[in-house]
């Protein structure tokens, strides 16, 4: 990456100011129109820099409408949920004052029941049934099928609605509805972490066989970094043939790395579909040359076999380019060096060649496991059952359940794990060290 | 929530499931699940309701579910006039808000008289935003050359890996295969919900589902099922049953259905709130819906109609005469022995939680 300030000189063919200039002098220098040359300097400098925001402006706001605000909007989705307190605005005013400690009195019930016939005849009575059936699996019906029979329910209201559904006189629900009438809410978060909270307000394990998003993301991330060294152990010779061979046949193999980089996502996870299913190439291969029993079909496809050999290839070519790029500067000439004053060619490497190459290995696994930590198609496709990653929980809640806020309490919980690992990172090796290219 | 935040969001969603197509006010888009299903309707609903109206009907395909509707009708851009949903679909849309109430009067009365409200098979027109169009039904089949000496006949040989070696294929959906997992398992028909209901019959369910966990390829949309049979990949799978009967009919595929613990649905029609041509939308389900163009559906597929007036209509298929369609319905009284209805009730309180123990369920090797 380039330095801005360089950059910016460079667009307007001012100097920066260097520092023997600046030094005190005995009468204060003056420009040509008589200003003192230290203001001058400091307006021209301004005008600079502002003509370089200007052109970044562009981009800036790109960044804000399409990246930062809908980001900033999803996480905010991820603890504000009034749908509950939107639709039923007497019950939830009512709940602040519960104590929970015993089911609510008749007056509480009749307010519930002024609200479901409003959220009945608004049609937003299914919405809060569903938030509901987030926090407490069953209660959709309960409010559902209540908010068809609330207007022709009599007083008192309290015996009315328990008789018309038992759960009524449920602590749990009463105290699940308490939980959702507040409008910001972690329950996404904990759900995104397999914890619930109980009839007792405590934060409880999910019933184990319930247990998804924690084991998906240890698979996310330990599938990731196995990619990861994948990458680098197929891209390292690679990259090093590319930076060392003569200019006639580096081309060539650039050309072989980038094809696959140009060609569809879509292109390349379908060929290796048809490459390793049961019936593809591969297998048919080893069948024809009696290497395995026609009914001995190995099965590499839809599942984790399938998802990391398709990621890896998918995903080199960001592992190739910045080795390539920090290999070429390397002057061949240290390698010499080094075996003339003594040194085999595994000392050489190791301690002149290799040392030198870090910055691109650390641009590379950087690039590769934050790339694949978020990969959603490969996995869809080629993940059978067992290959699928936490991005494809986020769709699922995005277009199947609808459950939004769960989708972007888990789309948060990956921000963060990346944040954290791009911290760790940075203190480990350093950021301004990484080059990309 | 805050309505330029959902509108934002939303907006995001439909862009991104690529829903965002042109219309002109002379046409309406009509959503259904593609393949030889949308096959049907536009035989059926479409080509003759241009003719009659002039309104040329614009065909979309989409893989169910709410997701895209919801994201239209938040955004404010509702670019879909009338979509073919699943029963369960239809209650949450409806409950929702984001589909047009219909009023069930305007509905054609049958030839005889009958009103609409009389003549839809009982309990059917219940949601107050969709008129139900055919009753479909979830089946196994297998491919008789595949088969051997025996064939199967019963759910529960469908989960005998025993005497029925070979691969599976299912749904990637808790709903239905675990209705058939208590089934195989003994659960006569009429107590399966009562049985689903209890934590033990949940784990009864995938206990059964273990069994042949190993050996099941999952699909999603429904053209796959016959295609899995066709290549060999399976030896049986769960189908719905019209696209098993037209890779039969019109493609001389050597497929049986076994009608046995069949789990049956009904699809409808719902127009989503706000849409762009809801007038001709509402006519365009009012036509689609008499008697006629409901058994003329039924020579395209072998879905049953939704009205009892349009049963004794129901002919021959349509590109070969020599096949009566009447047998093939699931409502067939041969084929609806042990037939379940799907309980939509039933799967809207519990796919939350089923959904997320289904998802672990796969997800654990």
């Amino acid at each position: 990456m380039t330095d801005v300030s360089y950059d910016r000189t460079l667009a307007d063919g001012v100097k920066p100011p260097e520092k023997h200039e600046e030094a005190p002098p005995a009468a204060p220098l003056t420009a040509a129109d008589g200003t003192p040359l230290k203001k001058k300097l400091a307006i021209t400098m301004r005008r600079a820099r502002m003509r370089a925001f200007l052109l970044t402006a562009p981009l800036l706001v790109f960044l804000m409408v399409f990246f930062v605000v809908p980001i900033g909007q999803m996480l905010f989705l991820s603890v504000h949920n009034p749908t509950f307190a939107d639709a039923m605005p007497r019950t939830t005013e009512a709940l602040a004052e519960w104590d929970g400690s015993e089911i609510p009195g008749e007056d509480i019930f009749a307010l519930l029941v002024e609200d479901m016939r409003e959220a009945r005849a608004d049609r937003t009575i299914g919405r809060v049934a569903t938030r509901m059936n987030y926090e407490v699996p069953g209660t959709r019906s309960l409010f559902t099928s209540t908010g068809r029979k609330a207007a022709r329910l009599e007083p008192p209201f309290k015996e009315a609605l328990i008789d018309a559904d038992e759960d009524w006189g449920s602590l749990e629900v009463w105290a699940a509805m308490k939980r959702v009438s507040s409008t910001m809410t972690g329950s996404f978060y904990l759900a995104a972490l397999d914890r619930q909270v109980n009839v007792d307000g405590e934060i409880v394990m999910q019933d184990e066989n319930r247990q998804i998003y924690v084991p998906l993301f240890w698979r996310t991330f330990w599938m990731s970094a196995l990619i990861t060294v994948l990458c680098m152990l197929l891209a390292y010779p690679v990259a090093y043939l590319l930076s060392t061979l003569p200019l006639k046949y580096s081309n060539l193999l650039m050309i072989l790395v980038l094809l696959p980089f140009w060609t569809s996502l879509l292109v390349r996870t379908t060929s290796w579909i048809a490459m390793l299913q049961t019936q593809g190439v591969i297998n048919d291969l080893m069948v024809f040359f009696r290497i395995i029993g026609d009914d001995n079909r190995i099965q590499m496809m839809f599942n984790q076999t399938g998802t990391i050999i398709a990621m890896t290839h998918i995903l080199l070519p960001f592992m190739i380019l910045p080795l390539y790029s920090v290999m070429k500067t390397i002057p061949p000439s240290y390698m010499r060096a080094a075996r003339s004053l003594g040194a085999t060619p595994l000392t050489a490497f190791i301690r002149v060649y290799f040392p030198q190459t870090l910055p691109g290995i650390a641009a590379g696994t950087l690039l590769v496991f934050i790339l694949a930590v978020g990969y959603y198609i490969t996995p869809a496709l080629v993940g059978g059952q067992s290959g699928q990653l936490i991005s494809n929980l986020i769709a699922f809640h995005m277009q199947r359940s609808l459950n939004w806020s769960l989708a972007a309490a888990l789309g948060g919980l990956l921000l963060a794990a990346i944040l954290i690992l791009y911290w760790l990172y940075n203190k480990l090796v350093g950021i301004e060290k990484l080059k990309f290219g | 929530m805050n309505a330029t935040l959902k509108a934002a969001i939303a907006g995001a969603v439909a862009a991104t499931l690529g829903t965002m197509s042109a219309h002109a006010a002379d046409s309406i888009t009509v959503v259904s699940w593609g393949g030889a299903y949308t096959k049907s309707q536009v035989e059926a609903y479409h080509k003759p309701f241009t003719e009659k109206t002039g309104i040329s009907v614009i065909s979309e395909d989409y893989n169910g579910g709410i997701a895209e509707i919801k994201a239209q009708v938040e955004a404010g851009n509702v670019t879909w006039d009338v979509v073919d949903v699943e029963l369960s679909d239809a209650v949450r849309a409806c409950d929702e808000g984001l589909a047009e109430v219909i009023d069930m009067s305007i509905l054609p009365p049958a030839p005889d008289g009958t009103p609409a409200t009389e003549d839809f098979i009982a309990g059917t027109l219940d949601v107050e935003c969709a008129v139900p169009t055919i009753i479909w039904s979830t089946i196994f089949a297998y491919d008789s050359e595949n088969m051997g000496d025996k064939a199967p006949t019963t759910i529960a040989d469908f989960f005998d890996l025993e005497a029925f070696p070979g691969k599976r294929g299912m749904r990637r959906t808790p709903k239905a295969n675990l209705e058939f997992a208590l089934m195989a398992d003994g659960v006569p028909a009429d107590q399966v919900y009562e049985v689903l209901n209890t934590p033990e019959g949940v784990d009864q369910a995938f206990a059964k589902l273990d069994t042949i966990k190993s050996e099941v390829i999952w699909w999603e949309a429904g053209a796959q099922p016959p295609q899995l049979l066709a290549d060999g990949e399976v030896a049986m799978t769960t189908a719905y049953n019209g696209r098993i009967f037209n890779a039969v009919a019109a493609e001389q595929k050597p497929f049986n259905i076994v009608w046995d613990g069949q789990v049956w649905d009904m699809d409808l029609w719902i127009i989503p709130k706000g849409a762009p041509n809801k007038e001709a939308a509402l006519e365009f389900v009012k036509f689609s819906t008499d008697t006629q163009r409901l058994a003329d559906q039924a020579s395209w597929i072998s879905y049953g109609p939704a009205r009892q007036s349009s049963t004794p209509l129901i002919g021959t298929f349509a590109t070969d005469e020599s096949i009566a369609m009447g047998p093939q319905m699931p409502t067939a009284p041969e084929n609806f022995k042990n037939a379940l209805q799907n309980d939509f009730e039933f799967w809207a309180d519990h796919q939350d939680e089923l959904n997320e123990r289904f998802n672990a369920w796969l997800a654990a090797n």
